[in-house]
């Protein structure tokens, strides 16, 4: 049995009819104790536990309601970028970019990181003239960032309604070449393989109903599969943030709201970059399968259902049709939605909680993929040192009472406004 | 989709409607700082039963208390918004 991924095993394969190989990860049973329990098995806590097992050699669980990755992991739009505004974006999120551009050799999985270029249509002088600052505040802080004139864009996206009757007008655009998509789920299986193989027991179909607090400090958790207990918890839930922190006694700036995605039929390759649209609200990319991957607005009301509003569907694809007119000939496949944890300022919460020993991640609102290694990293450190990571510190909790938020779309303290 | 009963216009699509906020976060005009924080920027984000502010901003414009659920989507109740929660 095997369980290395490489051409010369691939090619052993061919003679034995595949039967060498190991499944890709165990399915333990729960142990009485851990050094580390992490709560929620998306890309955000496997990347967690699989930093925390690599960097500290700690005993980790991750626990999982459902199965791995079945949440918002497997519902985003799978677009990776680094190229925010603010400089506390940028610090996250290029990190994490950097280490996206090493993750399938570092997994030995494929998770099929393609730097395709993420390019931001500009609509208008005003839309250019926002690009090009942000584009300047990237380069300033190394991050790469290239401001597009309209026959550029015309030329990267050929298929583009750049006639006079166009909807949308472009009048150019910013790319960031570094960015692209990646297959979810394979990060989420990536992650999940290679902390198995250090150790960390991936424990699903096993949900947290409660936690064991003892003298204002966390000693376990409760789960439909008995107690576990662990000097050290961290809530890693998305959607269910709120819902997690409320069995804890915690309230949280956070409401969870629903983002639909969409794919058509699969066709031929005809878009080879990222198409978005800020002002427009509009994703548009193409997956390896050749189905266009679209997504738009979030619906902007509470939710829990995973069930989105039709009329976003409508929205999103007469936008999409309005920016690249060829896709009215394609059918639509499938819709789904996921549970964003939308905050007050629009930027995640990492931080310690009240109750010592129970850490908590989340608060990603609809950006959460994209920052899946970098926010793993950051949050092993701080479950092992129980120190707040440098690149976390500015997501603390306590922005809320000091003013010091960090609102990217400068929209005000409503998580419906992001 | 919420089909919502305005108690002026009768039932219409959640299209003409906006959320505005959880009842839990307005907050009182003489609100201490504290209480203006904690109402302004937390949640209890229940899975379950919420109580809402909304307004039929297509259709009367008027504000509206909703108490629905998050999960199935049922609404309890739909009344004409009066100034005490």
């Amino acid at each position: 049995m095997t369980s290395r991924y490489s051409a010369w095993n691939l090619l052993r394969g061919g003679f034995n009819g595949h039967r060498h190989w190991s499944p890709a990860w165990r399915t333990p049973q729960p142990q009485p104790h851990y050094d580390v329990v992490i709560i929620g098995g998306g890309g955000h806590g496997l990347a967690t536990a699989y930093y925390l097992a690599k960097h500290h050699k700690l005993r980790v669980a991750v626990l999982e309601k459902a199965w791995i990755g079945g949440g918002n992991t497997g519902r985003n739009t799978t677009i990776v970028r680094s190229n925010y505004r603010l400089p506390v974006f940028q610090a996250l999120l290029e990190k994490s970019l950097q280490l996206w551009e090493g993750l399938s050799a570092e997994l030995n999985y494929n998770v099929m990181f393609s730097q395709r270029g993420a390019l931001f249509l500009g609509h208008s002088d005003g839309d250019m003239t926002r690009l090009a600052e942000r584009g300047d505040a990237l380069r300033c802080a190394g991050i790469d960032a290239e401001l597009l004139s309209r026959d550029a864009v015309a030329k990267l996206v050929p298929l583009l309604d750049m006639s006079d009757a166009a909807r949308f007008p472009v009048a150019g655009g910013m790319i960031q070449r570094r960015g692209g998509t990646a297959r979810h789920d394979a990060v989420a299986w990536g992650y999940a393989r290679a902390a198995d193989a250090l150790g960390v027991d991936i424990i699903q179909q096993c949900e947290v109903t409660g936690f064991d607090i003892a003298g204002g400090r966390i000693a376990g958790v409760q789960t439909t599969r008995g107690a576990i207990g662990a000097a050290t918890v961290g809530i890693v839930v998305a959607g269910n943030s709120g819902v997690l922190a409320g069995l804890a006694g915690l309230r949280l700036p956070v409401e969870s709201h629903l983002l639909q995605a969409f794919v058509t039929e699969p066709v031929k390759p005809m878009i080879d970059t990222v198409i978005m649209s800020q002002s427009v609200h509009c994703y548009i990319s193409q997956s390896d399968k050749g189905e266009i991957v679209l997504g738009g607005d979030p619906d902007h009301y509470p939710s829990y259902s995973q069930r989105g509003v039709p009329y976003r569907i409508e929205e999103v694809a007469g936008q999409a049709i309005g920016l690249v007119p060829a896709l009215s000939k394609l059918r639509m496949l499938r819709c789904w939605s996921g549970i964003t944890d939308m905050t007050c300022d629009g930027a995640p919460i990492i931080d310690a909680t009240p109750i010592a020993g129970l850490h908590i991640n989340g608060g990603w609102c609809y950006g959460g993929f994209k920052a899946t290694p970098g926010s793993g990293w950051v949050f092993a450190e701080q479950l092992a040192s129980g120190r707040v990571h440098p690149l976390a510190a500015p997501f603390r909790l306590d922005r809320f009472t000091t003013g010091a938020m960090h609102d990217e779309a400068a929209a005000g303290p409503m998580p419906q406004h992001r | 989709m919420l089909l919502i009963d305005c108690p002026y216009c009768g039932p219409r699509a959640q299209a003409e409607f906006t959320f505005e906020r959880p009842v839990e976060t307005i907050v009182p005009i003489d609100a201490s700082t504290d209480e203006a924080l904690e109402r302004l920027y937390t949640r209890t984000n229940p899975r379950g039963t919420s109580a809402e502010l909304w307004r039929h901003s297509q259709g009367c414009r008027a504000w509206l208390r909703i108490e629905r659920d998050t999960v199935t989507h049922v609404i309890a109740a739909v009344a004409a918004w009066r100034s005490t929660p």
